[in-house]
């Protein structure tokens, strides 16, 4: 049986209200695929992951997540966000954020079940924080917070995860550790990753998408000095990234 | 103040005031917690002075000012969140129009309405002392529906308090929450209405649970403690205000505000001190 393809993007155009963020982007994600998403700042990366998750609507153009809309398939989809957007200071540990990926699981009313926690159990352990579960938010770090973050993108057992530049206020070592992890999550889920560093995220992923106003793809192989100069208008001292 | 303990046993106004008392802080308590980690208390402020239009209408038209009050206090609150949602840039100066409309409103149906000075001061400063038995059984209707509510609604009311981006994402339906949780302010706003008068609701509706804030961190423990401390905070300020006849909303918030400002000074020297004694503590416990 054919599955259909985890997202599906098709002739996407998208502004804030001036000029274009995006034009005419078609993108097919097969299901299990670990795609690297790169390019320039304010090139629509970020964009890009929220129309796919319906946080925005798109001007024209199509999008399936999971081969329903975005507001669907949603549900049965991980996001991890750039910047986390609450209040560091606010009152909550560690457990109970990582239980709100759990939302619209089970019944609307009441409190957690045992299945709820123990799959919050489980997400913990994966991300390796397990032993932070009461801590209070503000006194995690960068790194700590960005795995709770994606504990709780794994809660509900998603199908697809896509994270926004996961690693950008970490440093190298943790940055291959998450990397190396997404890379095991990968044997269950379709993954998505936002990076701006195009050299270290194509060493994990099979593919990547070239995201500035257009899209263009390639696999990680064949990206060189050139592909780099069209994608950021610059001539870009280039890192040789070693393979295999 | 010991005279305030003996006339407690002899006077029902006064055990009807402090039932009120304890009554309006446990509403408080629950939603004041909410309005203070949303950072919403200017908000509330806006739906606490919309009032007086509510209850300067129904004065004119001859209906019950309570209803006005609770008509008003709702449809400030379902505007101003909607627009919030919306428009979040013109939150701030919708709150304040709506706040000053509903204050100008009210005025100039109260003065065209025979005989309404009285009533205007004591939807102003609060009439705690004239609460009668009915209006403690309006109360504690308001408090059980809220309590049901929010015991039912606690995960998906902490995730729009806390993240609104992931409740969306999860399929809440986070406009319809927003909304409510709003309409919850709007209640409770008009039952402290009652207590210590629209202008200081703010107050009521905010110290407590800023006070708790400090001393527990989660939002369980900050409700459950913010109505204890609420419930001091009222009493505290009756019973003050008894003796030398002082008005007892003002007495309340005064207290309230002397509780805040002294329990922010102790937390931060205390909690200072804690981690001092508490480091000093593991560096003697590593080096046995």
């Amino acid at each position: 049986m054919h599955t259909p393809p985890a997202i599906e993007v098709e002739d996407l155009s998208f502004s804030y209200g001036g000029p274009p963020v995006l034009e005419g982007v078609s993108l097919a994600v097969p299901a299990g695929e670990f795609l690297g998403v790169v390019g320039p700042n304010a090139g629509g990366k970020s964009t890009l992951i929220k129309l796919i998750l319906g946080l925005l609507t798109p001007d024209s153009g199509r999008i399936r997540l999971l081969g329903q809309s975005p507001r669907e398939g949603r549900r049965r989809a991980g996001y991890v966000p750039q910047y986390p957007p609450f209040a560091r200071d606010f009152p909550i540990t560690v457990e109970q954020t990582v239980l709100m990926g759990r939302l619209g699981q089970g019944p609307m009313l009441g409190g957690w079940r045992r299945a709820d926690r123990e799959a919050a159990r489980r997400a913990m352990d994966r991300t390796q924080i397990a032993d932070l579960n009461k801590r209070r938010l503000h006194t995690l770090s960068g790194g700590q917070l960005q795995r709770v973050l994606l504990a709780r993108a794994l809660a509900c057992d998603p199908e697809v995860l896509l994270l926004d530049e996961p690693t950008a206020n970490i440093d190298m070592r943790l940055e291959t550790d998450i990397f190396d992890l997404l890379k095991v999550l990968n044997r269950r889920m379709t993954i998505l990753v936002v990076s701006h560093d195009v050299g270290f995220v194509s060493r994990y992923v099979e593919r990547v998408a070239c995201v500035n106003r257009t899209l263009m793809c390639h696999s990680t192989a064949s990206i060189d000095g050139a592909v780099i100069q069209r994608l950021y208008g610059t001539a870009v001292h280039m890192v040789e990234h070693r393979h295999g | 103040m010991g005279g305030f303990f003996g006339a407690l046993h002899q006077y029902a106004f006064l055990q009807n005031a402090l039932i009120a008392g304890l009554l309006a802080s446990l509403a408080c308590g629950v939603v004041g917690s909410y309005v203070v980690v949303k950072r919403i208390g200017f908000l509330a402020g806006g739906i606490a002075h919309s009032v007086l239009g509510g209850v300067g209408a129904a004065l004119f038209l001859g209906w019950s000012p309570m209803l006005g009050a609770l008509a008003a206090a709702l449809a400030a609150a379902l505007l101003i969140g909607w627009v919030s949602l919306q428009w979040r840039e013109h939150e701030d100066t919708l709150i304040s129009a709506v706040w000053a409309v509903g204050m100008a409103a009210g005025i100039i149906f109260l003065s065209r309405t025979p005989g309404y000075n009285v009533d205007l001061m004591s939807y102003l400063f609060g009439d705690i002392l004239m609460v009668r038995r009915h209006d403690l059984w309006v109360m504690l209707g308001g408090d059980l529906l809220l309590v049901v509510l929010v015991t039912l609604l606690y995960r998906q009311f902490l995730a729009v308090a806390f993240d609104e981006e992931l409740a969306r994402l999860r399929g809440t339906p986070v406009t319809l929450l927003y909304l409510l949780l709003l309409s919850l302010v709007a209640v409770t706003v008009v039952l402290l209405i009652r207590v210590v008068g629209l202008i200081l609701v703010i107050a009521l509706l905010t110290l407590p649970a800023a006070i708790a804030g400090q001393y527990v961190h989660t939002l369980g423990r900050m409700m459950g403690l913010s109505v204890v401390i609420g419930m001091l905070l009222t009493t505290t300020g009756l019973a003050l205000s008894y003796g030398p006849d002082l008005p007892a909303g003002a007495t309340i918030i005064l207290v309230s505000g002397t509780a805040y400002l002294l329990s922010t000074a102790l937390s931060s020297t205390a909690l200072r001190a804690l981690g001092r004694w508490r480091n000093r503590a593991q560096s003697a416990a590593r080096k046995e």
